[in-house]
């Protein structure tokens, strides 16, 4: 338990936190290396199967980040987004999925220290709750490895 | 009853629809749908306690609708989902009928959708006492317990998707679940697989289920799913100032507000 290093998956946006994981690395700040970000065209576009799917996978902790509200590329998909959040994070509370493991934020393209900040504090919070073996122990399926062929 | 028998022969002699979908007598001392063509069938139609099965379901079937015009025996969770269905475009006045019977088990013709409407806002969706109990005892279990609650209730199902079937606004001609390119959901009956689907289910209904239990009365293992959708609708009513179908309104998960409220994000 002592060496465990959580795996977290970081869904987010092309236009704001992709841009500001990239000024946290060109402003040459630190942070945990944890994290594998996956890069999207919009907050509007992370379905929430995804987020399940990266649990599904094996991850420990999830973020999802984009746009602050009224700075979207396009305008309106992060306020779409933040009502499916709502919604989402609800009903996995209700179903007992650990909301604790969903850390959902807004980090625009100027923000590289608030990454930083942010990834720092969620794998700290992760690895203080352990491996998520709840999840992992019910999504071990046989069909998913013929999936991946 | 024998007001819509009557109502019901009028309409097919007359030729002002070419379908009355109702219930008649199934076997065991059930009720089952009856799709009446011909004015000498009506006497066929019932209605009573035992028709709960929501037959705003039939209206998006092809096999039906391509019939022409029809008419629809319809309680107040039917209205609402027809209701639902006329802001989806899946129907409207040219091709339905509604035929409503209304909670006092009185026979009620509607011109209109918009008459429909009107008389569906005067309920409110309310989610009954045993079924708020139960959503209060799992809301009160920790995280761990729910967990544990949900994968055993869960556990039996083997995704016949009945509970697709039975319900009205699950209308997609392919289903999420029915891809195998990329398989999003694990086919056979298995907890993760399970799981993954009463989630989906139940966040493609939010802000669209009108609460009719059709669902769970569809399910052959009892399965508490509409626990779900039904947690879905305090949702509605707790961050976007609640849900009633309306024929002009917007989904709620297709529309915003820029100040939507959440506790959450950082």
């Amino acid at each position: 338990m002592a060496d465990f290093e959580p795996r977290i998956v970081a869904f987010v946006c092309n236009w704001c936190t992709y841009a500001g994981a990239d000024l946290t690395g060109t402003s040459r700040i630190k942070y945990a290396s944890n994290v594998r970000i996956v890069r999207f065209p919009c907050t509007g576009r992370i379905d929430y199967m995804l987020l399940i799917e990266a649990f599904n996978e094996g991850a420990d902790g999830i973020i999802v980040s984009g746009c602050h509200p009224n700075d979207c590329h396009y305008t309106s998909g992060n306020f779409h987004a933040r009502r499916r959040w709502i919604m989402f994070r609800s009903l996995c509370d209700f179903m007992g999925i650990d909301i604790r493991r969903i850390k959902f934020s807004w980090v625009s393209a100027a923000e590289g220290a608030k990454w930083a900040d942010i990834v720092n504090k969620t794998v700290t919070e992760i690895r203080a709750l352990g491996p998520y073996d709840e999840y992992k122990k019910v999504a071990k399926t046989p069909e998913k490895e013929v999936i991946h062929g | 009853m024998d007001d819509l028998r009557k109502r019901a022969k009028e309409l097919l002699e007359a030729s002002a629809v070419k379908v009355v979908i109702g219930y008649e007598n199934g076997t065991e001392n059930k009720t089952r749908a009856i799709f009446v063509e011909k004015p000498e069938d009506t006497g066929k139609l019932i209605f009573d306690s035992r028709c709960i099965m929501n037959l705003a379901s039939y209206l998006t079937k092809h096999e039906v609708k391509n019939k022409g015009k029809m008419a629809v025996t319809a309680t107040l969770p039917v209205m609402r989902a027809i209701i639902q269905l006329a802001s989806e475009f899946q129907v409207n006045d040219s091709n339905l009928l509604v035929l409503g019977i209304t909670p006092e088990s009185k026979l009620i013709e509607f011109k209109d959708l918009a008459e429909v409407e009107s008389f569906v806002h005067k309920y409110q969706i309310e989610i009954d006492v045993r079924n708020k109990e139960m959503l209060d005892k799992i809301d009160k279990m920790p995280a761990s317990e729910r967990w544990n609650f949900w994968i055993k209730e869960l556990a039996p199902c083997f995704k016949c998707y009945a509970c697709r079937a039975a319900c009205p606004m699950c209308y997609c001609h392919r289903c999420t679940v029915d891809f195998n390119q990329p398989q999003w959901i694990p086919v056979p009956s298995h907890e993760l697989g399970n799981l993954e689907w009463h989630i989906m289910r139940a966040v493609h209904l939010a802000g669209r289920c009108v609460d009719c239990d059709a669902c769970y009365n569809a399910c052959p293992l009892a399965i508490p799913l509409n626990l779900l959708t039904k947690r879905m609708l305090i949702d509605a009513k707790e961050h976007f100032g609640g849900y009633q179908p309306a024929i002009k309104a917007e989904h709620l998960m297709s529309t915003y507000k820029p100040d939507d409220k959440e506790n959450f994000i950082l």
